[in-house]
């Protein structure tokens, strides 16, 4: 029994014939038939192995982020709050206050909110959002939003006296621009752009330029992060893919503890030795190389941030360098020199052109490790070593301002996809391993 | 790296100099680590080494942080939620990420290359960004400060180090092995147990340890998922970091290296085992 199944999933090829002349299996039916229903059996088989994963990383990976990417340009809140005000606004030339229909339908818009139930009110959250275009708009809001109950006709009088903010052209200009369920604002201000009085987008004043320079300042560590890691990492590959395989073994211990041991110890380890009245400075106090005034500021600023991620990701450059260069062949080397080559060109031109397989997948990987790196940055870099992703959640955290978190997110997210592609065309997936 | 005998007085200087380089980077990349050690013994409240310690005088060490570490209920607790977070997302990341290797090493399986492109995107993608996404998500189903959230977390991050190690061991598996336990009479399932499970345990073990010490070292996702009650023994030196700075973390980064170097010898020998079984033999 167990002898037929298998032979007649596998499709086994038998030497009876059909009436017209088509091979067939044991059982009769045609073997191109049987063999498609085998296949798909088995496909089905493999899609069902990997489709509770796949599930489970859909729904708690892939969706909370799509999600988050979707609030960047998510905009529900002044839709919401202030429907007639938007319909009466259509008529608006966005020069100027608006006329009395606007104001009464905002009276409306107002009055409606303060009969719904608490969770449901809709006029907090647009205090909030125009918080983000304009900065007193939110008290604005609330203390209108706590008079507007003793409100009389004419509505442009009394919203304007409640707060001078509803007579400026500005804020209306800011509502009817917003009034729309999708924006591109968060990508704007994360752009260190603004939206000038006719609705251009322009640059910021100079003193309110952020995140542009941020990223090139992420941009510009992590790439020195990942020179250091070559700088450091080159020459013990080499080492270790010249030594027997008992010593390299051993001396990779060297590369593999730092690698598995907790990354917070390995960054509160630089706090102690590079502080102030650390290891380091202490020594060289102690030896006298400088008094006790000239002590190195090292960490807490972009050197630290330098020095403890080239430790942390230093593995990352080794391991790929390591396996790249154990598959070059020694006899290459004295091929070269025994046909005249000094040193130096032997290795320039035919060893280092070998490695750069493995420099490109270390190069690629530390570079998209350290361009999205947290922890090490928040704890050690100060405000000159920041990176972009202190800014994220700094975002989420403290200033609560969750659409630009998210357009900042979102565009981390991209560059690090484009370069993760480049990786994978560089050196594909398969290459990657652990320890 | 053995002298050969035609080496000029250059050659050797040359030879001498890098391996001084190398060896001083080797030193770079050990002694932040291993000098932690020594100054957890700090008599003194200081992250610097004391003239007593310097002297030898056994009065400048004591271990008095250690039992600052043990006496302390938010370190205990911190303890208990590490391992038992650790080990509940390993379960759920070993066996999801064991079957869908299965799967994917597998000829006949269509999509492959985009599958395990997402499969493998909790590895890709930065911490901050699968944080934040959590953070929203899970706040939204009100599974966020709990348990659940953070196992679920964990484990997500964890399967890709599953799926690559585990499908890394296929790469050696002898299919013929499967089609002759079958021809021989066994149920897929038995010939699971008895013949694939032992070949490819090795590759298991090892993802399940990688699962585990990503779960174990995991600080973003408990920063912006895990409550007061969840936090884990990274959130905890964060916090000692960043308030209260005390060598109790000394004590507390001395414990963990010794657990790593645990745990990098299990899986130095579980490579070498794998390597004996699938016939690899060391070169």
């Amino acid at each position: 029994m167990a002898i037929q199944s298998a032979t007649s999933e596998e499709g086994a090829v038998g030497t009876a014939t059909d009436s017209r002349g088509r091979l067939v299996t044991s059982d009769g039916t045609p073997l191109r038939r049987a063999l498609e229903r085998a296949n798909r059996r088995r496909k089905l088989t493999a899609l069902a192995l990997v489709a509770p994963l796949l599930a489970f990383i859909l729904i708690f990976f892939a969706f909370p982020i799509a999600q988050m990417m979707w609030r960047s340009v998510d905009n529900p809140q002044i839709v919401n709050a202030l429907p007639r005000t938007l319909v009466a606004l259509e008529d608006w030339n966005g020069q100027g206050v608006p006329d009395e229909p606007v104001f009464a339908a905002l009276h409306a818009d107002m009055m409606e909110d303060l009969d719904r139930p608490r969770r449901e009110q809709a006029i907090g959250p647009l205090g909030i959002r125009l918080n983000y275009e304009l900065s007193a708009a939110r008290s604005a809001i609330s203390r209108t939003a706590r008079n507007v109950p003793d409100f009389d006709a004419p509505y442009r009088d009394a919203f304007t006296d409640a707060h001078r903010l509803w007579g400026q052209p500005e804020l209306w200009q800011i509502i009817k621009r917003e009034g729309r369920p999708l924006t591109l604002s968060y990508y704007v201000a994360a752009l260190d752009r603004e939206y000038d009085a006719e609705g251009n987008i322009v640059k910021r004043p100079e003193n309110r330029q952020i995140y542009v320079s941020l990223f090139g300042r992420t941009l510009a560590l992590s790439l020195a992060i990942t020179a250091m890691t070559f700088l450091l990492g080159f020459p013990i590959a080499y080492y270790l893919s010249t030594l027997p395989m008992r010593y390299a073994n051993l001396l990779m211990i060297a590369v593999l503890l730092p690698f598995w041991t907790s990354l917070l110890v390995r960054t509160s380890a630089w706090i102690v030795l590079l502080q102030q009245q650390g290891v380091i400075n202490n020594a060289l106090v102690g030896m006298g190389f400088i008094n006790d005034d000239g002590r190195f500021s090292l960490i807490y600023n972009q050197t630290g941030t330098i020095i403890a991620m080239t430790h942390i990701l230093l593995p990352f450059m080794v391991l790929p360098l390591y396996s790249v260069m154990r598959t070059i062949p020694p006899t290459y080397l004295r091929a070269a020199k025994s046909l005249g080559a000094t040193p130096w060109t032997a290795f320039r031109r035919v060893y280092f052109p070998q490695t750069l397989p493995g420099i490109g997948a270390g190069g690629v990987l530390v570079f998209i490790i350290s361009i999205g790196y947290y922890i090490t940055p928040a704890l050690v870099s100060g405000q000159s070593g920041r990176m972009i992703s202190n800014e994220i959640a700094r975002h989420i955290q403290q200033s609560l301002n969750w659409g630009l978190a998210a357009a900042l997110g979102t565009m981390l997210l991209v560059g690090v996809l484009v370069l993760y592609w480049l990786y994978n065309r560089l050196v594909g997936t398969d290459s990657l391993k652990f320890g | 790296m053995s002298m050969p005998a035609y080496y000029t007085t250059k050659d050797k200087i040359w030879h001498y100099t890098f391996r001084v380089l190398c060896y001083a980077i080797f030193f770079f990349l050990l002694a932040p680590i291993l000098i932690m050690i020594p100054l957890s013994f700090n008599a003194q409240p200081f992250f610097t080494f004391t003239r007593e310690m310097l002297t030898l005088n056994p009065d400048g060490y004591s271990l008095r942080w250690y039992r600052d570490f043990l006496g302390s209920e938010s370190w205990m607790r911190s303890i208990r939620n590490s391992f038992g977070i650790g080990i509940a997302a390993t379960i759920v990341s070993t066996t999801l990420g064991t079957l869908a290797a299965l799967g994917l090493s597998r000829s006949e399986m269509p999509a492959k290359g985009l599958i395990m492109g997402i499969l493998i995107s909790p590895m890709i993608v930065p911490l901050i960004i699968s944080a934040a996404g959590m953070f929203f998500f899970f706040s939204s189903i009100n599974i966020a400060q709990t348990y659940l959230g953070v196992v679920l977390a964990h484990a997500a991050l964890g399967t890709p180090f599953v799926v690559i190690t585990v499908t890394a061991t296929l790469v050696g598996f002898d299919q013929s092995l499967i089609r002759a336990a079958a021809n021989l009479g066994a149920s897929p399932t038995r010939t699971f147990f008895k013949i694939t499970m032992p070949l490819i345990l090795p590759g298991v073990v090892s993802g399940a340890l990688f699962a585990f010490i990503t779960s174990f070292d995991e600080i973003v996702v408990v920063l912006f998922v895990a409550g007061v009650e969840q936090r884990t023994i990274p959130r905890e030196m964060w916090s000692g970091i960043r308030e209260d700075i005390s060598p109790t973390i000394l004590a507390v980064a001395t414990i963990l290296v010794m657990i790593s170097i645990a745990l990098l010898t299990v899986v130095e020998l579980l490579r070498r085992r794998g390597e004996r079984l699938r016939g690899v033999t060391p070169h």
